[in-house]
């Protein structure tokens, strides 16, 4: 017996509730950020899911699209740390709480 | 009965690395329960036969992902578990009930619908050729960009992540 | 050439053919895990030992001769010692990770052999997107070197970690990169396409093996040097100078998982060499038609023997790089230099439909140009732009 589609799309679910709670409620911005990530792995395991149940896997439509988000997560990581890098070395803290202000 | 155990396993993995990796205190733990969710769900990825799919997932999230993750923790001190560090759980009043309403919704309209109990197609796989052949036809504009994305986020990164002279402290 | 070319497989076959049918698919790959296992266990044995025995030589000494018959059972008595060794934890350690760190490493390592093709019908997996899977497995050891940095609480481990991840990030890249051009020159990412693809022979039966092609030896060069530093080894030994930073990331690993992570960088190094042989060197080819009889197998060993060789000798001959120069060297050399590799390959593909009388040398040299020309002019080029020695300001 394979598992069928609702079992992924409810994981799927609860990996984005999880990344989506842990966004909002840590403050610093390295955890928001893999809380992003997770969220953006959601979705990708949705993409691969209606693709492998999908009428027309054939096409590999959802696997194109979930290699695209993967090469775009790495680009997006990639800024998103370095702004967390350049934002700690201008105020000292990582606090998401704490870049309160407009002015360097 | 074999795959429902797998995907049980597998699924199991990758929430507790989800859950671990935003309940944790030590930031170095979390990046490192992160990489785990990540790997999780790249073996969900090749069950449901994206090899490809789930070999870039690994070799991007795992890779090089978590690492940067790791190393941006070291390099802002946020290894060092602060003093006041309780102080984190009081904003979870904040996150955890929009949390839990998403997920509701989302799980309500799952089982709502009864055409998503359904049985995936059968031999379905994915050759690599394939996948390159569409990357290169029907998918040519897209790869571009991306490229050009990936070479602006790059450039990017470095811009930012340069020292600028004038304020570099004489302690770091 | 059958009967002795295919005797493991045939061993294996028969082994599995005790077994009820509905279990033979299990057993079969229980045998090839153990049969890799094995061989590779023992190799990694034998190189230890051969590593001690050909740098003492070439350092004009002996080596281990005191164990055995030449010290042939040096490697047991090695084993012993590390195994019946304390086994420290320090007091500040974080003690899970402390552990998990050369599970890490070694496990991961482990399976990379699945995808490698030993010989004729010899791979345990033909996986669709082997490379990409070889690499992906791979990709877990930066992590695991950073759990043993980090987790040892020692500022020694943290920069030996620090180092070694810098150094297989940038070195990573050069790798990946020399291997594309041999992926599209063979159109397949599987790794017995790819020895199939370099099956053939020319010239009097001189094999068709990518290193004979321009591109294919730069990409074997580039592969080589990015290979070193991938498996941390001199003279991009730095993570672990012990005349710097103690050990590096080992320095508060003692007994049993000292083994492992020793264990670990070895099989690293077989698994990276046992690439470079199937990508470059023609798998388990002969290399002259008339020595096809030879089982395949014993190619693929005489090859992996001697890139094993050659890597203990550039040990013995070159001196540590530091690090600023370890770091140059992968991302305004080898970065480049690879690229280039890349448009050298596609020129190589494109002149293949030439047609006139002695096109095959003029192809050669001319692809050989394109190559050669850009590193003598990127050697030029860094000569001049280099930093000027460090000025040691705590030192003097």
């Amino acid at each position: 017996m394979t598992p069928s589609l609702n079992q992924y799309l409810v994981l799927s679910a609860l990996l984005f509730g999880i990344g989506l709670a842990g966004a909002l409620a840590r403050r610093n911005a390295v955890l928001v950020l893999i809380g992003l990530e997770l969220m953006l792995n959601a979705a990708n395991l949705n993409f691969i899911a209606f693709w492998r149940f999908g009428p027309h896997p054939e096409k590999l439509m959802g696997l194109m699209f979930v290699l695209f988000s993967i090469a775009i997560a790495a680009g997006e990581a990639a800024l998103g740390l370095a702004l967390v890098i350049a934002i700690y070395r201008h105020r000292r803290t990582a606090q998401v709480d704490r870049f309160d202000s407009l002015k360097g | 009965m074999l795959n429902e155990i797998a995907f049980l396993l597998c699924a199991a993995l990758t929430l507790a690395g989800a859950v671990a990796a935003m309940m944790l205190r030590n930031l170095v733990h979390c990046a490192l329960c992160a990489a785990g969710a990540f790997a999780g769900l790249a073996a969900i990825y090749l069950q449901l036969d994206a090899e490809f799919v789930g070999f870039a997932q690994l070799l991007i999230y795992v890779g090089a992902i978590a690492i940067l993750i790791v190393f941006t923790v070291l390099l802002t001190r946020g290894a060092e578990i602060q003093p006041g560090a309780a102080s984190s759980a009081s904003s979870w009043w904040k996150g955890v009930p929009v949390g839990a309403l998403v997920l509701a919704c989302l799980i309500w309209s799952i089982m709502a619908s009864p055409s998503l109990v359904r049985l995936p197609s059968p031999n379905v796989h994915a050759p690599v050729k394939q996948i390159g052949e569409q990357l290169m036809n029907q998918f040519v504009m897209p790869l571009e960009t991306i490229g050009l994305l990936l070479t602006a986020a790059l450039l990017g990164a470095v811009v930012i992540g340069l020292r600028e002279p004038r304020t570099s402290e004489p302690n770091s | 050439m059958s009967g002795l070319d295919q005797i493991f497989v045939w061993i294996g076959h028969r082994a599995a053919g005790w077994f009820p049918a509905s279990v033979q698919p299990l057993v079969s790959a229980v045998l090839a895990i153990a049969g890799v296992m094995a061989v590779f266990g023992t190799c990694f044995a034998l190189t230890t030992l051969a590593e001690r025995k050909v740098l003492g030589r070439m350092q004009n000494r002996f080596g281990p001769n005191r164990v055995g018959p030449y010290g042939l059972l040096q490697p047991l008595a090695d084993a012993v010692k590390m195994l019946t060794k304390e086994d420290i934890v320090p007091f500040s350690a974080d003690k899970t990770l402390h552990f998990l760190a050369p599970l890490v490493l070694t496990v991961p390592v482990w399976l990379a052999f699945a995808v490698l093709p030993f010989g004729r019908n010899m791979s345990a997996i033909n996986l669709d997107a082997g490379i990409l899977f070889f690499f992906a497995v791979g990709s877990a050891s930066e992590l695991a070197v950073f759990m043993a940095g980090w987790s040892s609480q020692n500022k020694y481990s943290l920069v030996g970690a620090m180092r070694a991840i810098a150094q297989m990030i940038s070195y990573e890249v050069p790798l990946v990169l020399s291997v594309v051009p041999v992926l599209m020159l063979a159109g397949s990412l599987e790794l017995n396409d790819i020895v199939a693809a370099q099956g053939t022979y020319t010239f009097g039966g001189l094999a068709r093996w990518n290193v004979f092609t321009p591109w294919g030896l730069a990409g074997l060069i580039l592969f080589l040097i990015a290979a070193t530093a991938e498996s941390n080894r001199s003279p991009f030994d730095l993570p672990e100078g012990e005349s710097e930073i103690i050990a590096g990331f080992l320095t508060e690993y003692s007994g049993f998982k000292y083994a492992l992570f020793f264990l670990g960088e070895y099989l690293g190094l077989f698994a990276v060499t046992g690439l470079a042989v199937t990508l470059f060197l023609g798998g388990w080819h002969a290399p002259f038609q008339w020595l096809e009889w030879v089982p395949s197998w014993f190619w693929f060993a005489a090859k992996f023997g001697a890139l094993i060789f050659l890597f203990i000798w550039v040990r013995a001959t070159l001196p540590r790089l530091r690090l600023d120069q370890l770091l140059n060297f992968s991302w305004r050399f080898l970065v480049p230099l690879s690229l280039i590799n890349l448009l050298v390959a596609a020129a190589w593909y494109w002149t293949g439909a030439w047609k006139f009388p002695v096109v095959a040398p003029i192809r050669w040299l001319l692809c050989a140009a394109l190559i050669a020309l850009p590193y003598h002019w990127l050697g030029r080029a860094l000569r001049g732009a280099m930093p000027p020695p460090r000025k040691y300001i705590y030192a003097e």
